[in-house]
């Protein structure tokens, strides 16, 4: 794998606990949507710690990606992005790596996506990729979040869905008192989930499950309930 | 070169300075990672296939393989991920026991675990044997749990934890090489921790 320093470029908050970090890549490289990179720190003893992170960014960015970055409380690797790390600071990235959870316009459609949290962010990859590339491929984003204000790029996504191109936007909040119109307010379930197939033109031609592994399961046991085959379902799983 | 600001501060303790491989942390809990759903494989349409290229050479149910020797295995394994687990207590069959049973020796050095959905990994056949692999088919005295594999899963700890294929479903020696599905996305042929095999050209 290709190692090299990259320069933080920006940092955006997202929600109270994932930022966005953007990383200037002195060796620009080409990667599909659902990839994702390892960032590797290493202490002044020479003790390294490394942890993937899925890209955000659509294909065709290359020499700037960006990566959101979750602070996960016992971490090592997610305290030091959200205490420590500033704008200019050299990171060492090796990648892309992966290449199961990938969409490309090519591989067509109808495709269901379901995220849990941040694990919204290579499924954003992927429609950032439809967008840019102005294809037209029925997709469908299930997003279960704890409240609106945990909803990851919930501007960016009603803006997508707002174009009315053939991207359907259903969201569920677990922790929300008062969920916007038209959202679901419970946790993911295999009744939720064939609704929000049924609003795809066809069958998924493919179904991608991103989240906390207790969620992932959830998501694929009712995709699967849903009649979508097992072989056509890809799940990355964060975390423990 | 050094992170700025990054100490790390996993890893100090003395006691698993020389049992954590290079770049891994120790981790209590038991992480789940599969490229798919998990699959419900019912023990009573199980069966366990030895076979070479594309030759059948035995095949077993779930009652004749709980037949064979069975034999304790605990030990440390560690994920391409970066999470180590510390004394892992398994129990099933050795690979050694495997092959006398079917009454040979391994015909190749190669050999592609087969799951039952659809996933492959290649092994060293070398790393199979002398004690050192099993199927599993209990983890802490119970039967495993379907996320982490179960019925039967291959347990080949001394390599990346994705080698040790999830709901086994046979073993293929082969006469080459053949990269299974993760070795075929970028990842080691052999995923050996201490040497940190994670990536294709590692």
């Amino acid at each position: 794998m290709r190692w090299q320093q990259a320069r933080i470029a920006g940092i955006v908050p997202r929600s109270k606990t994932v930022s966005s970090f953007f990383f200037d890549l002195p060796e620009p490289f080409d990667f599909l949507a659902g990839q994702h990179v390892v960032v590797r720190l290493t202490a002044p003893d020479g003790y390294r710690a490394q942890r993937s992170y899925s890209i955000a960014s659509a294909p065709g960015a290359r020499s700037r990606i960006e990566l959101a970055i979750e602070r996960l409380d016992d971490g090592e690797v997610s305290p030091f992005f959200h205490d420590v790390a500033e704008v200019g600071d050299e990171i060492e990235i090796g990648g892309p790596i992966g290449g199961h959870f990938v969409w490309t316009v090519a591989d067509g459609g109808p495709v269901l996506l379901i995220a849990g949290g941040a694990g919204v962010v290579p499924l954003l990859s992927m429609l950032r990729h439809r967008a840019g590339e102005g294809a037209t491929t029925p997709m469908a984003l299930l997003f279960s979040a704890r409240t609106k204000a945990d909803v990851l790029f919930r501007e960016e996504l009603s803006g997508l869905a707002a174009r009315d191109d053939g991207f359907e936007l259903q969201l569920t909040l677990t922790r929300e008192a008062s969920p916007p119109p038209g959202a679901f307010s419970r946790r993911i379930d295999p009744d939720m989930i064939l609704e929000v197939t049924r609003r795809l033109p066809g069958p998924p031609r493919r179904a991608y499950i991103c989240g906390s592994n207790a969620f992932c399961e959830r998501a694929a046991d009712g995709a699967l309930a849903a009649g979508i085959d097992a072989g056509d379902i890809r799940t990355e799983r964060y975390g423990a | 070169m050094a992170t700025r600001g990054f100490l790390g501060r996993r890893n100090s303790d003395d006691t698993t300075k020389d049992r954590l491989p290079p770049g891994q942390f120790l981790e209590q809990g038991f992480p789940v990672l599969s490229a798919g759903p998990t699959p419900r494989v019912k023990t009573e349409e199980w069966s366990f296939k030895l076979k070479a290229g594309p030759r059948l050479l035995m095949q077993w149910n779930w009652a004749e393989f709980n037949a064979l020797p069975q034999t304790r295995m605990t030990r440390d394994i560690h994920c391409v991920t970066t999470w180590s687990k510390f004394d892992t207590a398994w129990e099933g069959v050795l690979i050694d026991d495997v092959l006398a049973e079917a009454g040979i020796e391994a015909p190749t050095g190669f050999t592609l675990a087969h799951s039952a959905d659809g996933y492959t990994t290649n092994v060293p056949t070398v790393d199979l044997v002398g004690g050192r692999a099993m199927v599993a088919l209990r983890y802490e005295g119970k039967a495993i749990p379907p996320d982490h594999g179960g019925p039967a899963r291959l347990l080949v700890p001394h390599l990346y934890f994705w080698k040790s294929a999830k709901w086994i479903t046979g073993l293929q020696f082969t006469e080459k090489d053949e990269l299974g599905f993760w070795e075929l996305r970028g990842y080691h042929r052999c995923g050996d921790p201490w040497r940190e095999q994670r990536y294709t050209d590692d």
